[in-house]
C-alpha cells in the first residue's frame, strides 16, 4: 500500500465505517432493550441511517473514485427511508392487538397499556371496513 | 484503506446478523420476530452494498432494491395476516 491515499477512498472509507457501527448499534438494541416498543427503535433509526451512509459511500466512491454515475443506490436509500416507518408502524398495531387479545407474555413497555378510546370505538388495529366499502360484512 | 473499511463493514454487519437471528430464535412475541427478519433483511442489503463497492462492479444494486422491495412487502404481509386474519381483503 502506498503513501498516498485518494481523498474519494478516504471517504468512502469512513462513511462505509460509520454505516457499520450504526447497524451494530441498531442491532445491539434490538438484542438489549427490554419491551418491544423499545425495540423497535433500534432497527428503525440506527440501522436505516447506517445504510443510508453505506449507500453514500457507495455513491460517492464509483462517482468520485471510479468516474461512473450510479443512481440506484439512491434509489434504494429513498424507498428504504420510505419504508421503514410504515413496516415500524404495523409491527407495532401488531404488538398492541396481540397484548389487547392477551396472547402474548411480554411487556407492555415503559409507558404500559394505552387507555381504550372512549364509547364503543375501538383501536384502528380492529376496525372493521367502513359500510359501502369493498370488504364489509353488512351483507353477509 | 478501503480494504480495511470492507472488512470493518462485513464484520459488522455479520455481527449484526447474528444478533438478529438471536432475537429471531428467542421471541418472545411474534411481533418480535417480525422485527427480527425485517431488520436481518436491511442487514442483508447492507451487505449487498458493500459487496459491490468491493467487486467494483454497479451490477448488484438491482438485487439490492428487489431485496429492499420484497422485504418491505413480506413484512407487510405478516403484519396484515396477523392483524385481519388475511393479507388481501
Amino acid at each position: 500500500m502506498s503513501g498516498a491515499v485518494s481523498f474519494p477512498e478516504i471517504l468512502a472509507s469512513a462513511l462505509i465505517v460509520l454505516g457499520g457501527c450504526f447497524a451494530l448499534v441498531g442491532s445491539w438494541g434490538l438484542v438489549r432493550l427490554p419491551s418491544l416498543m423499545e425495540r423497535l427503535h433500534g432497527p428503525t433509526k440506527a440501522t436505516t441511517l447506517g445504510l443510508g451512509a453505506m449507500l453514500v459511500a457507495s455513491v460517492l466512491w464509483f462517482q468520485l473514485g471510479k468516474g461512473q454515475w450510479t443512481t440506484h443506490e439512491l434509489l434504494v436509500s429513498v424507498f428504504l427511508f420510505v419504508t421503514a416507518p410504515i413496516s415500524a408502524n404495523m409491527i407495532a398495531k401488531v404488538h398492541l392487538l396481540r397484548l389487547r387479545l392477551g396472547e402474548t407474555s411480554e411487556p407492555a413497555g415503559p409507558a404500559g397499556m394505552p387507555d381504550a378510546p372512549p364509547g364503543r370505538a375501538e383501536w384502528a388495529t380492529y376496525e372493521a371496513p367502513h359500510e359501502g366499502t369493498p370488504g364489509d360484512f353488512v351483507g353477509d | 484503506m478501503l480494504e480495511w473499511a470492507l472488512a470493518f463493514g462485513f464484520g459488522a454487519l455479520g455481527l449484526a446478523l447474528a444478533m438478529n437471528l438471536w432475537r429471531l430464535i428467542k421471541g418472545p412475541g411474534v411481533a418480535d420476530r417480525i422485527l427480527a427478519l425485517d431488520t436481518m433483511v436491511i442487514n442483508v442489503i447492507g451487505l449487498i452494498v458493500l459487496a459491490g463497492i468491493a467487486g467494483g462492479s454497479g451490477t448488484s444494486f438491482e438485487a439490492a432494491l428487489l431485496l429492499a422491495m420484497v422485504g418491505f412487502v413480506g413484512t407487510v404481509a405478516y403484519a396484515k395476516f396477523l392483524l385481519r386474519g388475511d393479507i388481501i381483503e
